[in-house]
């Protein structure tokens, strides 16, 4: 442990130095590395007989924070770690529901007052995460009648993961404490497995949204939207408009790709968008997140995307995978939620250089170059997401489903 | 103003066919039940409550001139008259006394004038063309000024200022000559006379112009009545005002547009006209023309309607142009499919013939001029809507001057002949834009109206004169009043957006700063052309201060903006405006976030075709423009697009915005909003100068 910890922090302090350079870019790459990063940290945490879930929590939240300082705007990257977290919480949940059934007949009696002190005095998060989780658990009708006996139970779950006094048996500590590390463990990995499938898992949806003929536009380019359209290519002839995507272009690289797989692929210039928008039957994007208000913070130009759609009653679809929703809502997201990149990118300085040789007042010229744009849900007609198609109006419920609350502040 | 104008409303078309037919006798005639001394000096009254935004009227020049189109009213009708077959003028002409009365020489020039299609040639009075200019400005003035009582509307009276700026003095003069003589000459005789001069002229007539004759009675009726209900309610209140009111609101729509044409087109029978028997004699004929006449406004209704465009994917007529073509063109390979009815060749490909031919003796070779405009125009040396039209305009300027009529033929038709055939050079060069097509159109006009008796000197000169004018009133003076306008809509502490370069937004922007508001700018620009480098860098250079992105950032960089100023390449009379491509998207985010969009655009690029999208008509620029970005080495990917069968790039040059987008629409006539577009097309179509 002790020598397998610098290397941590040696490749967390990589990884966020790559945040901040933006050599790590994108939402799927940054949230693989960060499950990955995570994976180690909590296969590298010694785990203490007591409190085994909150010293997980604590050591996953702090590199957590630490690569989500390194790139804010990168929300899958928060997102993982919440989702870590909350895997970390539900193991623990289930480990603890195992282990109380016996448990429970000892400590029946004073479960009541044992539970309601340990709410007051608040060590534990763990209990409290415990104590939510019955008010989280996706009211299914399983669950309604699974729940009423556990309920007890779950509140009798705090006095067991902190009073010491209540493990008696130190070998089934032992176990238990690899048995969560295992489990969430097994847990992150799955959430890997999801975060590099998704798009495969979404694309096998095309089929259902495209049909023959169809006239679809996009903007940018994403990893879901080529695997959308490729699999729907498969058994479907249809026409793509894509748009360049200023400043990125990359606009042209999906436009390749998608003409070498023998779709009618047409590049427009952004500005062309309105022209356009009136002879397409939907427009398919790629998110970059999703907010929890159903909002989508996307490439720039997708706002003026959407609203010619709307405009002109064309279904704006958002392909997404689960890692990029983001249990925030924004607050100003055009400028809190944004990324300036380099005036470079759309103005040579030699271009304007003699222009700006005054001398009497500071800079006169300004340069804006967002990276991102957010797009109202009211905006955006369907998410379509590896766990299928979803509302705007859905998504706070997902958040609900996937994030445990008290992690959405971190 | 609204109750006003729905009561208006039905005898709306009954008036702008009157109107059409006798704009001058028309205006004369309610006025005429007064003693032809008092209404002179009233109408400065009259004329100060105009409902038009801007009352920058000339008060002393107007008030001169409020009468002036008293004397010189038929020559208007039988500018009219011009229109239909000639068996409808001529027997009328024939029969018409007063031209008897007038002379001979007097008589059949003044026919010339409309027959001047049929090709009769008489002798000419037109000798004072050179000195006319001056004066016809002015009673091009005449016209505008009634237009502006009767348009109880938000046009403004730019056109009348930018006329009297040019010719001050003359204006004066002008009015002096015409109007002292004719006021008292005309008026009177006129409305005495309608309705015996109708009937006499019915008597004789054989059968079929029964109909005719007595229509021309009834409405000669008509007139009297009104005439007489106008004086009625003159009676009791300032009596020259009220009538004069009454006229300007009779007259409204149509009439004065009409009479505006025929004022500043009958030239040669102006000057008849110094002699104001001729004018007061001339009535009949007019009462009379007006069948005909009606005729002629169905006629004109028709040609209204745009003719339909060609349409590339039509292939016999693709094939039957490319073979008039002085250029080899080589179509585009992968062209987009939905876009097959607008031309695309490859780009560079005409350069060659272009440059192979330049040096040819061919008699259609281009105008060395008109030539080097259509280069400018295919290497995109010159761009814009204004820009393009100027040089067009000034190089067909240069071809008139050099130009000699052929043996054996009449210089109207040849030279109409030769404007198209450089027309069509341009076109492909470059297909002409709106504005450059409504000048075109006004050439045309000007050209097919020259009387055929004019000298080609004359006739020349007048052409240059007017090509010069248009430029100076319809682009020059209309850019400056549309700043003046824009102007005050400009605070300090503004964020103004705009998209691209508009040569009236860099107007606009410079003249506010120059004002001292403090403001700032903001420029979105985008691919190809990055145009709006062009504005950064010479707004930079004035010193203001300036924000630039591009146009996927409209979003983000709309958040602050108070104002959004655009340009526009044409305003159709749906009120949707055609303009560079991302104009739209522009105006649509702005709208979306609730700042108000003002589209900056002279009236002469106002167009009566309408459009909903920005597909069925539009220009294709070329793609290859788009495969590479200026400063950005990693940007390769669609090199080489031509070779693959799927991929297509299409690079559109304009977008339409539709009309609820808009806010308000800034023209030399004022402020209007997008709807109010097909109003001012209807006021201002029937004047081929304008449109």
């Amino acid at each position: 442990m002790g020598a397998a910890m610098p290397d941590l922090q040696a490749a967390v302090d990589d990884f966020c130095t790559k945040l901040r350079r933006r050599q790590v870019e994108g939402s799927m790459d940054t949230a693989k590395f960060t499950a990955l990063l995570l994976r180690q940290v909590i296969s590298h945490q010694r785990i203490p007989p007591s409190a085994q879930a909150s010293t997980l929590i604590d050591a996953v939240k702090s590199v957590g924070l630490r690569m989500i300082d390194a790139n804010r705007l990168e929300l899958a990257i928060g997102n993982v770690v919440r989702r870590v977290l909350h895997i970390i919480r539900e193991e623990d949940a289930s480990l603890e529901t195992d282990g109380v059934t016996g448990i429970n007949l000892i400590t029946d009696s004073d479960d009541e007052n044992d539970g309601y002190n340990i709410a007051q005095s608040g060590v534990s998060a763990a209990a409290v995460a415990a104590a939510n989780r019955s008010a989280l658990r996706a009211p299914s009708l399983h669950n309604l009648l699974e729940w009423i006996p556990s309920s007890g139970a779950t509140t009798t779950v705090g006095p067991t993961i902190t009073d010491p006094e209540v493990r008696s048996r130190s070998s089934d500590k032992n176990s238990r404490s690899w048995k969560l590390k295992h489990s969430v463990i097994e847990g992150v990995n799955e959430l890997l497995n999801d975060i590099e499938n998704y798009h495969s898992q979404v694309a096998e949806q095309a089929l259902e949204h495209i049909h023959q003929n169809e006239v679809i536009l996009t903007q940018g380019r994403s990893r879901t939207l080529l695997h959308f359209l490729l699999e729907a290519r498969k058994k479907r002839s249809f026409q793509v408009f894509i748009c360049e995507g200023a400043p990125r272009y990359d606009g042209h690289i999906l436009a390749k790709e998608l003409a070498e797989a023998d779709l009618q692929t047409t590049v427009i210039t952004d500005s062309a968008v309105f022209a356009m928008i009136s002879r397409v039957n939907m427009v398919i994007v790629g998110a970059h997140a999703v907010m929890a208000n159903g909002g989508v913070i996307g490439p720039v130009g997708l706002h003026m995307v959407a609203l010619a759609a709307r405009r002109h009653a064309v279904p704006f679809v958002v392909l997404t995978g689960l890692h990029k929703l983001c249990p925030l809502y924004p607050h100003n997201p055009h400028v809190l939620l944004n990324d300036m990149r380099s005036p470079s990118e759309i103005l040579d300085f030699g271009d304007v250089s003699d222009c700006l040789d005054d001398t009497t007042g500071g800079p006169r010229l300004r340069a804006v170059n967002p990276a991102f744009d957010y797009v109202p849900p009211e905006l955006i007609s369907l998410f379509i997401t590896d766990s299928g198609g979803h509302n705007p109006s859905y998504l706070y419920r997902l958040v609900a489903e996937y994030y445990s609350p008290e992690d959405f502040a971190l | 103003m609204e109750t006003r104008r729905g009561a208006r409303m039905v005898i709306d078309p009954k008036v702008r066919q009157v109107g059409f037919v006798t704009p001058g006798s028309e205006l004369g005639r309610p006025a005429a039940p007064e003693p032809p001394g008092a209404a002179a000096p009233v109408p400065v009254v009259a004329n100060s409550p105009s409902p038009v935004i801007i009352p920058l009227l000339l008060i002393p020049d107007t008030s001169s001139l409020r009468t002036t189109p008293l004397p010189v009213p038929s020559p208007p009708s039988r500018r009219v008259v011009a229109a239909p077959p000639a068996d409808d003028s001529m027997p009328l002409g024939s029969y018409n006394p007063s031209d008897a009365i007038l002379g001979s020489s007097q008589g059949s020039s003044e026919r010339t004038g409309n027959n001047d299609k049929h090709g009769s040639a008489p002798t000419d009075s037109l000798a004072d063309m050179s000195l006319s200019n001056a004066s016809t400005l002015a009673i091009r003035l005449e016209g505008l000024n009634v237009t502006n009582d009767g348009i109880s509307n938000v046009l403004s009276t730019s056109t009348v200022r930018s006329a009297v700026a040019a010719a001050p003095t003359s204006v004066e003069h002008a009015f002096q000559t015409s109007s002292g003589q004719g006021i008292i000459g005309s008026v009177p005789a006129v409305s005495v006379d309608m309705a015996a001069a109708a009937n006499p002229q019915a008597d004789p007539r054989p059968m079929p112009l029964k109909d005719r004759t007595s229509k021309a009675e009834r409405r000669a009726i008509q007139e009297a009545q009104r005439a007489a209900k106008a004086a009625a309610k003159g009676v009791g209140t300032d009596i020259a005002a009220i009538a004069d009111g009454n006229v300007a609101n009779e007259v409204k729509s149509s009439k004065p547009s009409s009479q505006k044409k025929g004022l500043s087109e009958k030239k040669p029978a102006v000057f008849s006209d110094k002699k104001p028997v001729v004018s007061s004699d001339k009535k009949p004929v007019v009462s009379s023309d007006k069948k005909s006449a009606e005729k002629a406004s169905e006629k004109d209704k028709r040609k209204d309607i745009p003719a339909p465009r060609m349409q590339f994917d039509d292939e016999q007529r693709v094939a039957k142009a490319k073979r008039r073509s002085l250029i080899e063109q080589t179509e585009a390979k992968n062209r987009v499919e939905l876009f097959r009815h607008l031309p695309q060749f490859l780009h560079g490909t005409q350069l060659p013939s272009l440059e192979s031919k330049f040096f040819h003796e061919d008699p259609l070779h281009p105008h060395p001029s008109v030539f080097q405009v259509g280069l400018q125009y295919l290497t995109r040396e010159i761009v814009g809507g204004n820009a393009r039209c100027i040089a067009m305009l000034m190089a067909f300027r240069d071809m008139i001057n050099d130009y000699s009529t052929p043996m054996e033929k009449t210089l109207v038709r040849d030279l109409t002949a030769k404007i198209n055939s450089h027309v069509s050079f341009l076109i492909t060069c470059r297909p002409i834009s709106i504005s450059m097509g409504n000048a075109i159109k006004f050439l045309k006009t000007r050209i097919a109206s020259l009387p055929v008796t004019v000298s080609e000197f004359e006739a020349k000169h007048s052409l240059i004169l007017e090509i010069d004018r248009f430029i100076q009133e319809k682009i020059v003076f209309a850019d400056n009043e549309i700043v003046k306008h824009a102007v005050t809509k400009i605070r300090d502490g503004d964020v103004l957006l705009t998209h691209g370069s508009s040569c009236v937004v860099e107007m606009i922007l410079v003249r506010a700063f120059e004002l001292g508001k403090k403001f700032q700018v903001v420029v979105i620009d985008s691919r190809p052309r990055l145009e709006g480098k062009g504005l950064l860098r010479r707004l930079l250079g004035k010193g203001l201060h300036c924000t630039y992105t591009h146009i996927n950032a409209a979003s983000y960089a709309m958040q602050g903006v108070t104002r959004v100023f655009l340009g526009a390449a044409s305003v159709l009379s749906n009120g949707t405006v055609y303009s560079r491509v991302g104009t739209a998207c522009v105006a649509m985010v702005a709208h979306a976030l609730g700042v108000p969009v003002m589209i900056c655009c002279e009236t002469y690029k106002f167009h009566e075709r309408v459009q909903l999208d920005s597909i069925c008509s539009n220009e294709l620029g070329d793609p290859d423009a788009l495969v590479e970005v200026h400063g950005r080495k990693d940007v390769y990917s669609l090199r080489g697009w031509a070779d693959s069968k799927h991929l297509h790039v299409l690079n559109l040059m304009y977008d339409a915005t539709p009309a609820d987008y808009v806010s308000m629409i800034i023209t030399e006539l004022g402020m209007v909003p997008p709807t109010s577009v097909p109003v001012i097309l209807r006021e201002y179509r029937k004047v081929p100068y304008v449109m």
